[in-house]
């Protein structure tokens, strides 16, 4: 026993085999990881809490504080849920825990998983590993951080506009946003049900996989789910002959890319092209005009629904009042911050009497055209693929100000979410010294392909996914 | 200036499934307070509906018996308000695309046929019940502050809405009266108004006579029984005449309707509408019932009230056709007539004798009732009302009592006793000095007299009510 | 102007935010720009364009009606911010 842990670089599949060959027990794999939180959390901001002796023998694991934990404090990033302990497990953390994976903790979000950078966070923002003054993403930016910062070998976040995806492209490590309906919803904090969904963060893609495969399949709970028409294979493999490769112009030459992450791109495309697959030009002419309007007019109105149940009544802090409506009034306003505040103010907008036909309805018919878009992309294409960012990591503080400029961030990673297709970011160099991510957009139920491509590339590109500062 | 009433109603019938709407917490009465509560209807975060089959079956059915044509696609919507009985601050409903549309139902009447267009029924989940402490009658005027009980919340409820074509309170009650009998008959729902399994707000207005046109209505609620919604209609019929005829205008209002004085009371006005900014539930899918699924439903109805009344009133007459119907009594009836009984008098010893009693008409046997409906005029009253209140019970018999028609009537045997009881002074002495016994001594001289042919019951009167002069 | 103060009022009272007076001010700025920004979708003609509210083509998903436990009352109460007799109590409603 007692073979040394390198947390920054052990993998998920390296830790189980470690389990399974015995040269590791359970407790000293846990170990490892709290020592490395103690060490580096400090700095980083990614947990909320911790589980002080979790259960489970299993590869350890941290979850995004939107995903319901039974007997452990969940609060979605806000004071209004604070000290809120879910007398029961999301479905994807009683998977989890079936499977045997250990809790470490609960990872840091922007509040109701609202936001781009961990900023919007009641509780502080995260901080990303690579340079602590730059912002780790968001809104996963705790369980992301966590991840490239070897805190925990794998972690669970969720992703309703690149929340999973934009973090890993800042952090530089494999976020899978899976196809919508794959993933069990159950319990956790719902901010845009028509987008919502959990997915892994690992090292690896073949880390990624793994972990889907424990979380994804229909769930009688969430009459939004599906079963897998195929069973999750793990990718092996480098050869991408016989692979269709689309690159959609909108998306790869979008205002705001940075020359840096363009260029990283491109490589990697050339990359894929070396390893056999057949690159072509295609075209989404909406996704990028259109998505984010669409989005951040679907997104806020079901959200200002969806948080019309925190209202001091059956759980949360209570502001009081002397009558019901002051009662509710008060607890709202103190313990939302500004993000959900706006975006519930938005989507009430977009959803009243008078404004609902030109607002919200017509965004639901901009989604069918951006579904359309994609659709036709994959008659010729398996896969899709551009930046995950526009940009690298912003520093703390950058965007803050500006909403506009923050949503910004999401406009490569919304128009597939929109579309309710899996996106994988995997990255694929540095610019600034800073990682870039490639995004991997796949039809519905596409995930395996997006694995075998994802992994041959990740081997070609070769990326090392520790911090400089740390190596 | 003459005015025409024009009444719409809104009613909810509350499902009897045995669980909830959109989760599978168990729904019943009398449990303790938030002990039939789970994450779904308690509305914790993360906690996502799960529609009830069954309640989207039933629902189906509820809708053919009214004639409605059933969606091919129906979809759940989010009804957003703020209240403290609404966890979610929305209800889960539909708006634009129901279950069921576009029905009616056919009102008999004795001066014409009343055609109520159903305009449609959709479904829905129950709010959950408050207590309010410290205010007036328990109710939220002045109350200090509100109890939540969530047992109730997540019950599935019908909603059904009428086209504004009642036009007289007793044309509403006999329509609810139709209605609630096919409900319950359908097994979908007790559809009890004093339970409130079954709830009716009425939306008003009036217009002169024989004109089309639509004034504004206003809406009566807290009507808790089928004569109090008559009565509240009635009244605000009443009020809304008072105002157009004194050359004011009816405002849109809501009233409760207080059932102890009989007045309106009205609610206070809101700032502002509700506005409820529906949108399609993103949590559910579409609801597409199969064709085949509603045909075989459709197969599956049992026979209207409306066609039995039908046919029965070709018998009887309108008036005690509907009341065997929607009383639930015709089967009774008609088995009863089969077996030998004039039909008038099977009626009124039905709904009349047998339900005065509290008898439970499932327990009867047509044959025996048959018996002591024909056999009415000539047993003793007293046998006879005794007879119909036993008819429920398991293997009753009409025959000891058909066995008194014998001698019934108080003038024959009264000469025979009178002539026993002068032919036993000294017994009659001993009688009325205490010797109560000797009773059936003289009633059995008098049987004797008349060879048993006489009513023993009769006998004992006529000979109690000499001896105590 | 894409929205108005008076609106920005009113769209709080739906969603029963009480805004200060800063907060009202600076929100109807940031929502007058998103609104903006967020229009563009009008300029799309999608008369024959159908909604798409679920980017998957479920029907018919539910479940049978039979019951499943409730939770305990130590579950139920947990995190309740006021509770009396076994039931959530609230202020009462401001007529």
């Amino acid at each position: 026993m007692g073979a040394v842990v390198d947390t920054l670089r052990l993998t998920a599949e390296e830790a189980k085999a470690l389990l399974e060959r015995g040269e590791l027990s359970g407790a000293e794999l846990r170990e490892a990881y709290f020592e490395a939180i103690a060490e580096r959390d400090g700095e980083l901001h990614c947990f909320l809490r911790t589980v002080a002796e979790p259960d489970g023998e299993g590869v350890p694991i941290a979850l995004k504080d939107v995903i319901s934990t039974k007997g452990v404090e969940t609060t979605a990033g806000s004071k209004i849920l604070a000290g809120y302990v879910p007398p029961f497990d999301s479905t994807v953390a009683a998977r989890v825990k079936a499977a045997g994976l250990p809790l470490l903790g609960k990872t840091n979000t922007d509040e109701f998983a609202m936001g781009s950078s961990t900023e919007n966070s009641a509780w502080g923002p995260s901080r990303n590993p690579w340079d602590p003054n730059r912002v780790p993403g968001g809104s996963g930016g705790g369980s992301s951080a966590a991840v490239t910062a070897g805190m925990t070998p794998w972690a669970l976040g969720s992703d309703t506009g690149g929340s999973i995806k934009q973090p890993s492209a800042l952090c530089g490590n494999v976020g899978l946003r899976p196809t919508y309906g794959t993933v069990s919803r159950y319990g956790v904090v719902a901010f845009a049900s028509s987008l919502d969904q959990v997915g892994p963060v690992a090292k690896t893609v073949r880390d990624a996989a793994l972990l889907y495969s424990i979380i994804a399949g229909r769930d009688p709970c969430d009459s939004t789910t599906v079963e897998l028409p195929e069973p999750v294979r793990l990718p092996e493999g480098d050869s991408l002959a016989g692979v269709r490769v689309g690159v959609p112009t909108e998306l790869n030459e979008a205002e705001g890319i940075e020359p840096g992450v363009k260029e990283a791109v491109e490589q990697a495309i050339a990359l894929a092209q070396g390893l056999g697959a057949e690159v072509g030009e295609c075209s989404l002419p909406r996704a990028v005009r259109y998505g984010m309007p669409c989005y951040y007019l679907i997104a806020p109105a079901e959200a200002s629904s969806n948080l019309a149940r925190y209202d001091g009544v059956r759980y949360g802090p209570r502001v009081d009042g002397s009558s019901y409506q002051e009662m509710v009034d008060r607890t709202r306003d103190e313990g939302f911050g500004d993000e959900p505040k706006r975006r519930i103010m938005l989507g009430t907008y977009a959803l009243s009497a008078g404004y609902y036909d030109a607002f919200y309805g017509q965004a639901q018919k901009v989604r069918t055209l951006l579904i359309q878009e994609h659709r036709d992309a994959f008659e010729r294409f398996d896969l899709l693929v551009c930046p995950t960012s526009p940009t690298v990591a912003f520093r703390i503080g950058e965007r803050a100000a500006d909403p506009l400029a923050m949503y910004l961030s999401d406009v490569l990673t919304i128009p597939s979410c929109l579309a309710g297709l899996p996106g994988l970011s995997i990255p694929c160099g540095l610019s600034q010294g800073l990682p870039v991510g490639l995004q991997l957009i796949g039809p519905q139920f596409g995930e395996n392909t997006l694995f075998r491509v994802g992994h041959a590339l990740e081997h070609a590109i070769g990326f090392d996914t520790v911090p400089e500062r740390w190596r | 200036m003459s005015w025409e009433p024009v009444v719409g109603l809104e009613i909810h019938v509350h499902l009897k499934t045995k669980t909830k709407m959109f989760c599978r917490c168990p729904v019943g009465f009398g449990a303790a307070p938030n002990t039939q509560t789970c994450p779904v209807c308690l509305a914790f975060p993360g906690a996502l509906p799960v529609a009830n089959r069954v309640a989207v079956e039933w629902t189906i059915q509820l809708g053919l018996a009214l004639g409605c044509e059933i969606a091919e696609h129906a979809v759940f919507s989010r009804k957003n308000y703020f209240y403290y009985d609404n966890p979610k601050g929305y209800q889960i409903s539909q708006y634009d695309l129901p279950l069921c549309t576009n029905g009616n139902v056919l009102v008999p009447g004795s001066d014409g046929d009343l055609e109520v267009g159903i305009v449609r029924a959709h479904l829905e989940e129950d709010a959950a019940k408050t207590v309010h402490v410290g205010g007036r009658a328990g109710r939220s005027q002045g109350a200090d502050y509100s109890l939540v009980d969530f047992n109730r919340g997540g019950t599935p409820l019908v909603e059904i809405v009428t086209a504004p074509d009642i036009h007289s309170p007793d044309d509403a009650k006999r329509f609810l009266q139709l209605l609630r009998q096919a409900i319950v008959e359908l097994g979908v729902s007790d559809a009890e108004m004093e339970k409130g399994t079954l709830r009716v707000d009425a939306n008003v207005s009036v217009r002169p006579a024989g004109s089309d046109e639509l004034r504004t209505r206003t809406e009566i609620k807290n009507m808790n029984s089928f004569n109090f919604i008559a009565r509240g209609i009635e009244a605000e019929v009443e009020r809304q005449i008072a105002v157009w005829e004194s050359g004011g205008t009816v405002e849109p209002q809501t009233f409760d309707f207080e059932a102890s004085s009989g007045t309106l009371t009205p609610r206070r006005a809101k700032e502002e509408a509700d506005d409820y900014r529906y949108f399609p539930e993103p949590d559910l899918v579409p609801l597409e019932p199969a064709r085949e699924l509603v045909e075989r439903l459709r197969a599956a109805l049992p026979e209207s009230p409306v066609t039995r009344i039908r046919r029965i009133e070709s018998e009887l007459d309108l008036e005690r056709a509907t009341v065997l119907v929607t009383g639930g009594l015709d089967a009774l009836w008609s088995e009863t007539v089969a077996a030998g009984a004039d039909d008038v008098a099977a009626a009124n010893v039905i709904t009349n004798n047998l339900v005065g009693a509290g008898v439970d008409p499932g327990e009867v046997s047509p044959e025996e009732l048959a018996k002591l409906v024909s056999a009415r005029k000539s047993i003793p009253r007293p046998a006879f009302d005794e007879a119909v209140a036993k008819l429920g019970d398991p293997d009753f018999s009409a025959d000891p009592y058909l066995a008194q028609e014998a001698v019934s009537d108080t003038a024959e045997p009264e000469p025979i006793v009178e002539a026993i009881l002068s032919a036993n002074a000294d017994q009659v002495d001993a009688f009325r000095n205490g010797k109560h016994g000797l009773l059936g001594f003289f009633v059995g001289q008098v049987m004797k007299e008349t060879q048993g042919k006489a009513n023993p019951r009769i006998v004992s009167e006529l000979v109690r009510e000499k001896l105590s002069g | 102007m894409a929205i108005s103060r008076e609106e920005v009022l009113h769209v709080a009272k739906l969603a029963r935010l009480a805004l200060d007076e800063d907060e009202l001010e600076r929100l109807t700025a940031e929502l007058d720009k998103i609104l903006d920004a967020v229009g563009v979708v009008a300029e799309l003609d999608l008369a024959d364009v159908a909604p798409t509210p679920h980017p998957l083509d479920l029907i018919d998903v539910w479940a049978e009606d039979e019951p499943h436990e409730s939770l305990p009352p130590e579950d139920v109460f947990a995190n309740a911010p006021s509770e009396e007799a076994r039931q959530f109590r609230v202020p009462a409603w401001e007529q």
